[in-house]
């Protein structure tokens, strides 16, 4: 089959590689019709997740049509269309029947390399690193699911393939970072990065009841989009000072809460920036936590900070002073997708949620390459890249 | 672990010394003695050396006598180490380096220069002997006794989402063990409380061995041992406790054995991605993966799993009938 593999930094490649099969009782082979680069693949592709091995198939976000199920597998058959979510998840351990999904401890075959680094390992993830299992993902015409009597929503008929593809990950994710924010009546919500997760972070914020929504970027045109059909107000961080403007426009209170949708690799203008960045190349740091420290800055006292932009290991200059003295929750984690899958679709359906409005590139798979160079540079003002194999 | 009786060099139990150990002694009288001309009769000293007396010369001979003083007490321990042999070596180097310039001083007695420059020389010849023969024995030494008693020992704790007596009966059925456990290909039940092991070694051999089960609480405790005979004596206890607020059963293993080679064998294994530790958390790891996903986690690229325990499903579906795995 043909496959987006990881040949190294910045390099990836649409392959022949081996069709995947059914390997354990409780597995299905999906033949895939829709999938998606995400923004935590860039990560990937700008080498910054360790344990990624040359020829890796690569992507997390797909759907599609149910080829073979293994003898375990009772509620799916062939033919069946199914949106799969990017943790793997057994549903039977501690973690599992808490339906804190993504840290299932049972689904990484490499768990103890994720333990060497974090202490402990959270589940396995398809097409993100070996640590994280080693498990081929989903940019290619076929993939392997574990635990398919446990992950694969079916998805109606009358929703296309674009409506229903960004339950895999994006939109769950968005939500969850917005339910994190436990949002009360009034509740002004800050969103960092307009990438699609902080636009459907600030859909899922207004769907939760905040007041108002103030999104920051940079990329004019991803503040647009978080403008005209997220409904987010914005702010563009080379433009303004965001602690200030913040306070403007909030009246001095800060954010009741504050949504870091950017994680491991954000920009900072000038010097600020060119800190962290240089301490990333030089290795003293791995991840660049420049939108942490300002969302704990900018919190007011008691709120609430989300993450959920991806982290890998060790930062510097945490705000620890700021988030301890103003009592702020710091809340985060993969995305617990299993959980937020059946009832975003049903908001789909009834038509509260419109997730197509942040696709941008509709391409054959085979475009992968120039399509996660695209998206990297954020050229032809890419937003999010749907792939059809 | 196990008393043991120490060996010295050439395979007499200690107190017959070898040669190194006796030079060793020598060496560090020789030290004293030499500290303490250096250190009481500065100006003596100077003078059978060759080199003239001044102020510095004594202040000088007085510090080398205070370092010979200690590098010979240092030697002179009951079991003297060869880094001090070579931290005599290292004195000696000094000295020679602090005799070349007064060859061309004004007072100095060059014959005398040489002689004592010859004398210190030859001296390190004998320290850098001493120190090679001790550092050597040494590593024999701890090889042998290594054999005898290097006993790798492992605990490790895991929390399985099912009831004591599931986990308790699945680990009963010595049968399973190699499900799970990696390097083991089989274990054959002869009675009650014997059974036959069979398991893969580093480097591609194989052991056997007999053991038998020396405790038994019924979904609490089970201990066994190796029979007189095995090439890996080894021991092990696992015990089954109920988890607080209903996580399941809280499994802890305890597991000792010996390898041949003793902790040069367990090293080279080390070497090869064969930690003890980590071998046994990944063995506990798939039982928990057995019992509560019912089948154990692979990928393409499952670096645990080159050689993977095989799942075995049917097995399992036996047993979850059997022993009423909630599922």
């Amino acid at each position: 089959m043909r496959a987006t593999c990881w040949l190294g930094k910045k390099h990836v490649e649409v392959r022949n590689v081996p069709d995947p099969g059914i390997v354990n009782p409780r597995d299905a082979v999906v033949r895939i019709t829709s999938t998606a680069i995400c923004g935590s693949d860039l990560h990937l592709y700008n080498g910054f997740v360790p344990t990624m091995q040359r020829g890796d198939v690569l992507g997390h976000e797909f759907m599609g049509e149910v080829v073979e199920v293994g003898p375990e597998v009772h509620d799916l058959k062939p033919g069946d269309r199914v949106v799969v979510p990017f943790p793997i998840a057994c549903g039977h351990c501690n973690m599992c029947e808490k339906e804190l999904f993504s840290l299932c401890e049972n689904s990484n075959p490499n768990a103890w390399m994720a333990a060497k680094l974090w202490g402990f390992s959270p589940c396995g993830i398809f097409g993100y690193s070996h640590m994280l299992g080693g498990y081929p993902g989903g940019q290619a015409e076929f993939a392997r699911v574990p635990f398919a009597d446990v992950g694969p929503l079916k998805v109606p008929e009358s929703l296309s393939d674009e409506q229903a593809l960004f339950l895999s990950d994006i939109l769950p994710t968005g939500y969850m970072a917005a339910e994190q924010c436990g949002i009360e009546p009034g509740d002004i919500v800050a969103v960092w990065g307009c990438g699609p997760v902080g636009q459907f972070a600030i859909v899922s914020a207004y769907l939760l009841g905040a007041e108002r929504v103030i999104a920051i970027d940079r990329v004019p045109y991803r503040l647009q989009v978080a403008r005209e059909r997220a409904g987010a107000e914005t702010l563009n961080y080379e433009e303004v000072n965001v602690y200030e403007a913040l306070q403007e426009m909030t009246g001095g209170r800060g954010p009741d809460a504050c949504i870091d949708a950017v994680g491991m690799e954000a920009h900072a203008p000038g010097l600020y920036g060119a800190y962290d960045r240089a301490k990333q190349a030089a290795m003293m740091e791995t991840d660049r936590p420049i939108v942490l420290r300002e969302a704990i800055m900018c919190c007011r006292t008691g709120g609430t900070v989300s993450v959920a932009g991806v982290y890998g290991g060790f930062i510097d200059k945490f705000p620890i002073g700021a988030f301890m003295n103003k009592a702020l929750t710091l809340k985060t984690g993969q995305t617990h997708v299993h959980r937020y899958m059946r009832p975003l679709l049903d908001r789909i359906e009834r038509g509260e949620i419109d997730p197509t409005f942040i696709v941008t590139h509709r391409r054959p798979l085979d475009a992968a390459p120039e399509m996660y160079d695209t998206f990297m540079h954020k050229q032809d003002e890419c937003l999010k890249v749907v792939l059809k194999p | 672990m196990a008393r043991h009786i120490e060996y010295g060099e050439y395979g007499q139990p200690r107190g017959a010394r070898a040669p190194a150990e006796q030079l060793a002694t020598g060496l560090g009288w020789f030290s004293i003695g030499l500290g303490l001309a250096e250190m009481a009769a500065p100006g003596t000293m100077a003078r059978l050396i060759g080199v003239r007396e001044r102020g510095a010369t004594r202040r000088v001979l007085q510090a080398y006598g205070a370092r010979e003083i200690a590098t010979g007490l240092a030697i002179l321990q009951s079991e003297p180490g060869a880094q001090w042999l070579w931290a005599r070596v290292g004195g000696d180097v000094m000295d020679i380096a602090t005799l070349m310039p007064t060859l061309n001083d004004a007072g100095s007695d060059r014959t005398r220069v040489l002689t004592a420059i010859g004398s210190v020389a030859g001296v390190t010849a004998l320290d850098a002997f001493c120190a090679m023969q001790l550092s050597q024995s040494r590593g024999r030494d701890a090889a042998r006794r290594g054999s005898r008693t290097n006993a790798v020992h492992v605990r490790k704790a895991f929390t399985i989402n099912r009831q004591p007596d599931v986990v308790y009966s699945f680990w009963r059925k010595l049968e399973n063990l190699p499900r799970f456990m990696r390097h083991l290909e089989s274990v054959d039940v002869i009675d009650d409380r014997r059974s036959h092991w069979k398991a893969t070694a580093p480097a591609g051999l194989r052991v056997e061995w007999d053991a038998e089960i020396v405790e038994e609480r019924p979904n609490e405790r089970l201990s066994w041992r190796s029979l007189e005979g095995a090439t890996v004596p080894n021991r092990g206890t696992v015990s089954f406790r109920p988890a607080p607020g209903a996580r399941g059963t809280e499994l802890r293993v305890d597991l000792e054995y010996s390898v041949p080679g003793g902790r040069f064998t367990a090293l080279l294994g080390k070497l090869f991605g064969e930690e003890p530790e980590q071998q046994v958390a990944d063995d506990l790891r798939r039982l928990k993966q057995l019992l509560e996903a019912g089948e154990i986690a692979r990928s393409a690229g499952s670096t645990s799993h080159r050689q993977p325990a095989q799942p075995a499903p049917d097995l399992l579906r036996e047993q979850v009938k059997s022993e009423g795995v909630r599922r």
